[in-house]
């Protein structure tokens, strides 16, 4: 930059700003700057043309009023004039107020897209560079449209001077940043590529980046720029210090060209040319031989520059993944800095060593490192490196060292940090089951967790560890015996009363032989938790309960009085409440050998995916649990525990209350709304035999993946009204598709809609469902809005259509299939073609499934049509109505009721209703203006059935009289029903 | 209660803190400073919410003074407070500054222990505090056991404003009716708002406990004695004369459960200077000019602009220190004003042409007219013409108060309400005074 000569000073700038700094308070600056301003208004106004001295010191001191956050609406066409000027200091000037103050919309931008062309296209260096870094600055869409293709022109000229270049190379990145389809390289790609040769290291280290942001784009086109970088960077690594002189940074040769040089090697595979390949090995090993050399210089610039180059270079080793020996040296030169002071160094270390361990080739080299990392862990200060160290250790877990790891991990738990503490538990969780030879080991480290970070301890964690014991049955007596000693502590955490009561539920007889832990002391000791727990854990504990009059009948009597007692039978909680009634009931009213059958131990569970690892998955994103960290898993985590998350999960699920989402994981898997045993299908079946004689066919016992759940659930009605009621009637029992019954709202829901079309049909916590719908004649169209109103997505959503009774052969509803998946907050839309066949009376049903959080969602609803939907609107005299009225007159073709008025008696309400009921309202027809008379005909796809009707309001009494008369009396009586709910 | 008390030169440097509680620490100093001296914007609430922590501030020229709490304190007492301390102060040391407030800083601590007792506000009546708060440190070990005994039980007896045994050779009395008016004017001359607030200050010179009444024309007083009296004369002048006060606060000699009852001011004044009532009219207020604006844009490029006064009392009452201020485009390049009376300037810093006449009397009219020229600008939006304001003074009260009375009766001593000298004067100020243009 040419230096600025005297006369350019600018004393009235300086002047200014020094007033400007000396003001005592705000209002100061303001009365300051408002002076300043109205000057420089009256400057710019006045008739005399300005120098550019003067124009440049009056801009430059808008810019300075502009920086201190006053609004500039003027001064910009001095500015552009500026650019015109041939002073270097001027132009700049003007330069820097478009590329700070100029918007991209403003109508100057011709004016400077004029003098920004006329600069690039002057011979002058320094010009051209003003120009190519305005463009940068500005950087806007409109920008790459008038230069995009000029820059690269100038880049690859072969005249243009070397700081030109620079700035045409950065000044191409920023456009091709901001609009990358409007720079094409096309037939600039082997020159741009050419200029990684060329003689001046700052045009390389430009083009480079260049470079590199374009091939990560389209890294075919840029394939040969891999060789020319391979023999760069041979070049700059095999050369001495002093040789690059102004390119050396604390003694090491371009230290930032060769991190780039590295980087740009990362977006491609290993080179196959064996030569160049050759050549880069070498680079990387004399990389990693110097950093074995003693430091030339005691400066930190030194080392940090010399570190950069070494850590970047490991990156590619580790990217290529295909020399053993560099890997080992790279994991060998990170375990020096493993206890390097620098905790900057010990971070990146322990960083790239993780990346390092998922190598097949560098994994035992990264395992002598274990007593380094473990003491990192244990005496790092910064929490952050802490996390890589617990990371690595994770990372470097195999079967060897899995036990040590995991009880360093544990110890180290009691003292981690909060906020690393879920994952850390998540990670013990997942090493223990994956590398567990011995399952006394894995349920010792389990319930070892739950007791030092029983708080952080999520659902899956114990989930899994009862999934566990209940598929091997050499752990569960070491199980039982383990855990009841664990529950001895007098504080015990609730995750641990959980695993306790469901694993003792289980597997109590197995340790009821020692006097020390006979039935009753196992029983009250689970009992002194019981009221220190939240309901989910009561609601498992009575469960476990049930469990022990089966195990132990010696214990029925204590526990009987445990479940009559008033706490439990009128508990607030509904689920509590049932629970223990029927509990209760089953033990004093079942035999022992069906008890036996009902209560019998819980079937292994099938194999599946670890739900733990999907959890750790989903917290960290995806990336960072590497794919052969997965297949392991799989591989390893299948061979050894058949199991997969059926258990307590599905028990959670089938517990979990139809509209709520309640997590209460439970032995049976009684759902609060329909009970019934969690056992296999076949014992839910026996149940039904054994205690109805009305059974339905018994539920098909296929077990198939989520058939299980449907048969969990199938046989509902029957047990329901067999439990809560004793016998009731099957009939209503649902076909085989299974959609959970009706709600009890239901029918009020469906009230609602009789004289609307659209509304809100149901909601609740998770789901609204809302309708809209179209009648015309014996058709209609009905749009129902599901939205997810939780922030989790709902998977398997599927909704179904079913027509009890008669109806399917009087209505036909074609649906068209949802998609499965709805988002968090998301709404999805499905479209109903409704076709009336023949007059109906119920209504269809609507039954959506679907998953949430893993648990299974059924809910069933009335779809609200009914029969007045196909009402088609007849207008008639009163001399007409009347003789109609009395051509109906037989005796079952009219239905009367009387009934008191639910609602008010508000005219204008009443008219609006029965408008909506779809029949016309006739005026003038009945002598008593008071009533209200309507007509229409019902029109179905066999016949059309006209109907009349009376409303006779008594407002003294408040009641009504309805009166139908209809053509077909089974529609009388219908709509009579209807109606008489809706006034 | 009040937490603590801070004062802040302009740069927000601490020149006074006085913490009373435990609750306020020492971020709290630089909680004010960092959110609201050295706040971006111009406009700043007096009370500041900053993590849990109340900041109330008044701002004296250069100086603020902040009381901090954390309790839920009643605002107004502590702005109360906060206006009374500047008062104490200014009695002790004059003008408020920050050369004032660093040179008088061990009596202001002093002060501050005195009024404010673990942040309850305590007796701040100057003249009582004088009494034992001197400026001359030594006068303290002078007084005898008697003088000490006498201003304790002076300070906490019934009347704690005066003392005892108080002589003067000549009884005097100055009363002043100190009054700004407020308005809000359309260019069509119709008042959108106007109200006045009036202050009446006292300067008594009394000897012993005078018994005081004050009597004005307020409207209820007047009207009951015009029911009291036969004639219907008083109730014609009551008519014309009186006046309806909408609110009013007194100085806390005043017996309130007398005006209460009576509706009669009587109280034994402190001594020397305080603040007799303060009140508020917005009924049949006097306007003492008329402003009347014409605006015309000339193209893009101009701007011209009339404005003509006109003073709308007595012809012989003369208004003093009269300042029109015309508010200016901001892309104003050049003004040029031509005026009758008084000198006129474009004052670019302020954005505003300041017109200001010496003197003017009743019943006159002035004009002044201003060619402005506008340099055009990229900015689309239009000018929002903020309105024309006006400050002024004239020798009565706008709201049409008079002082009937003051009468003064002193038992023991024998001099009668003949013997005092009473002196009243009427001040009228412009207070916000704008018409819009």
């Amino acid at each position: 930059m040419p230096a600025v000569s005297k006369g350019d000073g600018m004393r009235g700038l300086a002047v200014f700003i020094s007033d400007i700094r000396n003001c005592k308070s705000k209002e100061a600056e303001i009365k300051r700057i408002n002076k300043e301003l109205a000057n420089i208004r009256s400057k710019f106004k006045g008739d005399k043309a300005l120098d550019g001295y003067s124009k440049k010191k009056y801009v430059c001191k808008l810019l300075f009023i502009f920086l201190l956050g006053h609004d500039i609406d003027f001064g910009h066409m001095e500015a552009v004039n500026l650019l015109s000027s041939n002073k270097y200091t001027e132009k700049q000037i003007g330069y820097l107020f478009i590329s700070v103050l100029v918007n991209s919309n403003s109508e100057l931008i011709r004016l400077i897209n004029n003098a920004i062309k006329n600069d690039l296209s002057s011979r002058n260096p320094t010009f051209m560079c003003l120009a190519l870094h305005c463009i940068a600055n500005v950087g806007s869409r409109e920008m790459a449209e008038a230069f995009a293709s000029e820059i690269p022109r100038i880049l690859v000229a072969g005249d243009t001077m070397d700081s030109v270049k620079q700035s045409a190379a950065l000044c191409l990145l920023r456009l091709y940043k901001t609009s990358p389809d409007l720079v094409l390289m096309g037939e600039w790609t082997s020159r741009v590529v050419h200029l990684l040769n060329d003689q001046h290291m700052g045009v390389v280290t430009a083009a480079i980046s260049l470079i590199t942001c374009l091939s990560q784009k389209n890294p075919d086109e840029f394939k040969t720029c891999v060789s020319l970088a391979v023999s760069r960077l041979s070049r700059i690594v095999s050369s001495a210090s002093t040789d690059l002189q102004d390119y050396t940074y604390y003694f090491v040769p371009a230290p930032w060209l060769s991190c780039k040089l590295l980087r740009l090697l990362q977006c491609y595979p290993p080179p196959e040319d064996g030569a160049v390949k050759g050549r880069l090995v070498e680079c990387l090993e004399t990389i990693l031989n110097k950093a074995q050399e003693p430091p030339k210089s005691k400066k930190v610039q030194h080392s940090n520059a010399k570190n950069a180059i070494l850590f970047e270079a490991i990156s590619l080793i580790i990217h290529y993944d295909s020399e053993p020996n560099l890997l080992v040296r790279a994991c060998n030169q990170l375990g020096q800095f493993l206890q390097h002071r620098e905790t900057n160094l010990r971070y990146l270390a322990l960083e790239s060593m993780c990346t390092l361990a998922s190598s097949e080739f560098s994994h035992e080299a990264v395992k002598t490192h274990i007593e380094t990392v473990i003491n990192a862990l244990k005496t790092e200060r910064d929490v952050s490196v802490r996390q890589r160290a617990a990371d690595l250790l994770y990372a470097m877990c195999d079967r060897s060292n899995a036990k040590q790891i995991v009880a360093e991990m544990l110890s180290y738990l009691e003292t981690a940090d909060y906020s690393i503490r879920e994952e850390m538990v998540l990670k013990v969780a997942i090493l223990a089951e994956k590398y567990a030879v011995d399952y006394s080991w894995y349920v010792d480290t389990i319930l070892n967790l739950i007791r030092i970070a029983g708080d952080y301890v999520s659902e899956e964690v114990w989930y899994r560890v009862i999934q566990i014991v209940i598929n091997r049955d050499d752990v569960q007596g070491y199980a039982a015996k383990t855990v009841f000693e664990a529950l001895q502590a007098p504080a015990c955490h609730e995750n641990m009363v959980k695993v306790g009561g469901y694993i003792l539920g289980e597997f109590g007889n197995l340790i009821a032989g020692d006097p020390r832990s006979s039935p009753l002391v196992q029983f009250n000791l689970l009992h002194s938790k019981f009221h220190l727990c939240s309901v989910p854990t009561r609601a498992l504990l009575l469960s476990a309960y049930i469990k022990f009059i089966n195990l132990f009948p010696e214990t029925k009597a204590t526990i009987q009085e445990v479940l009559r007692c008033d706490s439990q039978i009128r508990n607030s909680d509904v689920e509590l409440q049932q629970r223990a009634v029927e509990y209760l009931k089953l033990s004093s009213i079942a035999s022992t050998d069906v008890l036996a059958t009902v209560l019998e131990e819980m079937p292994p569970f099938p194999e599946r995916e670890s739900s733990i690892l999907a959890k750790l998955k989903k917290k960290k994103g995806p990336g960072t649990v590497s794919v052969t960290d997965l297949e392991d898993s799989k591989r390893e985590g299948g061979e050894l525990n058949g199991g997969g998350e059926r258990g307590p999960d599905t028990a959670a699920m089938a517990s979990s209350n139809a509209s709520t989402p309640s997590p209460s994981a439970d032995l049976l898997g009684i759902r609060s709304a329909a009970p019934v045993g969690a056992a296999p299908a076949s014992a839910g079946s026996l149940l039904v035999d054994v205690f109805s004689e009305a059974g339905p066919a018994a539920p098909s016992a296929a077990v198939n993946d989520d058939g299980f759940l449907r048969d969990l659930e199938q046989p509902t009605a029957t047990c329901d009204s067999l439990l809560v009621e004793g016998s009731g009637d099957s009939d209503s029992a649902p076909p085989s598709e299974d959609p959970a019954p009706p709600l009890p709202e239901a029918d009020e829901l469906l009230n609602k809609f009789v004289c609307k079309n659209n509304g809100v049909l149901f909601e609740n916590q998770l789901l609204q469902i809302g309708i809209k719908s179209e009648y015309r004649q014996n058709l209609g169209r009905m749009y129902l809005f599901y939205g997810n109103k939780t922030s989790v997505q709902f998977a398997s959503f599927t909704t179904t259509v079913s027509y009890p009774g008669e109806l399917q052969s009087q209505l036909n509803v074609q649906t068209k299939p949802v998609e499965p998946l709805v988002e968090g907050g998301a709404q999805i839309q499905q479209v109903l073609n409704i076709e009336c066949l023949t007059d109906f009376s119920d209504a269809p049903l609507l039954n959506i499934k679907f998953r949430y959080g893993g648990a299974l969602q059924n809910l069933t609803l009335k779809l609200p049509v009914t029969i007045n939907k196909f009402f088609q609107p007849t207008e008639m005299t009163s001399h007409d109505f009347f003789q109609r009225w009395k051509q109906l007159s037989q005796p079952q073709q009219e239905a009367q009721k009387i009934f008191k008025a639910n609602h008010g008696m508000d005219t204008e309400v009443l008219k609006a209703k029965l408008l909506g009921l779809g029949s016309a309202l006739l005026d003038d027809v009945d002598p008593n203006p008071e009533n209200y008379v309507c007509a229409g005909v019902i029109q179905t796809k066999g016949q059309q059935v006209g109907c009349l009707l009376r409303l006779e309001p008594n407002s003294q009494a408040q009641m009504y009289r309805l009166t139908l008369r209809c053509s077909k009396d089974s529609v009388s009586k219908r709509l009579c029903e209807l109606l008489a709910e809706q006034f | 209660m009040i937490g603590g008390l801070f004062i802040y030169n302009h740069k927000g440097e601490v020149l006074i803190s006085r913490v009373y509680r435990d609750d306020i620490g020492r971020n709290a100093v630089d909680a004010f400073r960092v959110n609201v001296i050295h706040a971006r914007q111009q406009v700043r609430s007096p009370v500041t919410n900053i993590a849990r922590t109340s900041f109330f501030h008044v701002k004296r020229s250069n100086i603020w003074l902040a009381a901090v709490t954390k309790q839920n304190v009643n605002a107004a007492m502590v702005f109360e407070f906060l206006y009374k301390m500047c008062d104490v102060m200014t009695a002790y040391f004059g003008k408020i500054s920050e050369e004032n407030i660093k040179n008088n800083f061990v009596l202001i601590y002093e002060l501050l222990d005195e009024i404010l007792d673990f942040g309850y506000p305590q007796n701040s009546e100057t003249g009582a505090l004088k009494t034992f708060i001197t400026q001359q440190g030594i006068k303290g070990q002078h007084q005898t056991k008697e003088e000490q005994s006498q201003i304790t039980s002076q300070v906490t007896g019934q009347i704690g404003w005066r003392r005892e045994g108080i002589k003067y050779r000549r009884n005097e009395l100055f009363l002043d009716v100190l009054e700004s008016v407020n308005l809000l004017m359309s260019p069509q001359g119709q008042v959108l708002s106007a109200h006045v607030s009036g202050r009446v200050v006292m300067k008594s010179y009394l000897s012993g406990m005078p018994e005081c009444k004050f009597g004005m024309n307020d409207k209820i007083v007047i009207d009951k004695q015009g029911k009291g009296g036969t004639t219907e004369d008083t109730g014609k002048s009551s008519g014309k004369q009186s006046i309806a006060i909408d609110d009013c606060t007194f100085h806390q000699c005043v017996r309130l459960s007398k005006f209460d009852s009576e509706r009669s001011i009587s109280f034994i004044p402190p001594d020397g200077e305080y603040e007799l009532m303060r009140y508020r009219t917005t009924k049949d207020i006097i306007l003492p000019f008329r402003v009347i604006p014409l605006v015309r844009e000339v193209g893009r490029t101009k701007l011209e602009v009339k404005v003509v006064i006109k003073s709308n009392f007595k012809p012989s009452l003369l208004a003093q220190k009269i300042e029109v201020r015309i508010p200016t485009p901001l892309n104003t390049s050049g003004v040029q004003v031509i005026c009758m009376k008084g000198k006129a300037k474009y004052k670019a810093s302020e954005n505003a042409i300041v017109w200001k006449i010496k003197r003017m009397a009743g019943m006159k009219e002035s004009q002044i007219s201003a060619e402005i020229e506008l340099l055009p600008t990229n900015d689309k939006k239009k000018w929002a013409r903020p309105p024309i304001s006006m400050n002024f003074e004239v020798p009565f009260a706008p709201s049409g108060l008079k002082v009937r009375y003051l009468k003064v009766f002193e038992s023991k001593l024998n001099y009668s309400d003949h013997d005092v000298i009473k002196w009243v004067r009427y001040i009228g100020r412009s207070g916000i005074y704008e018409t819009r243009c």
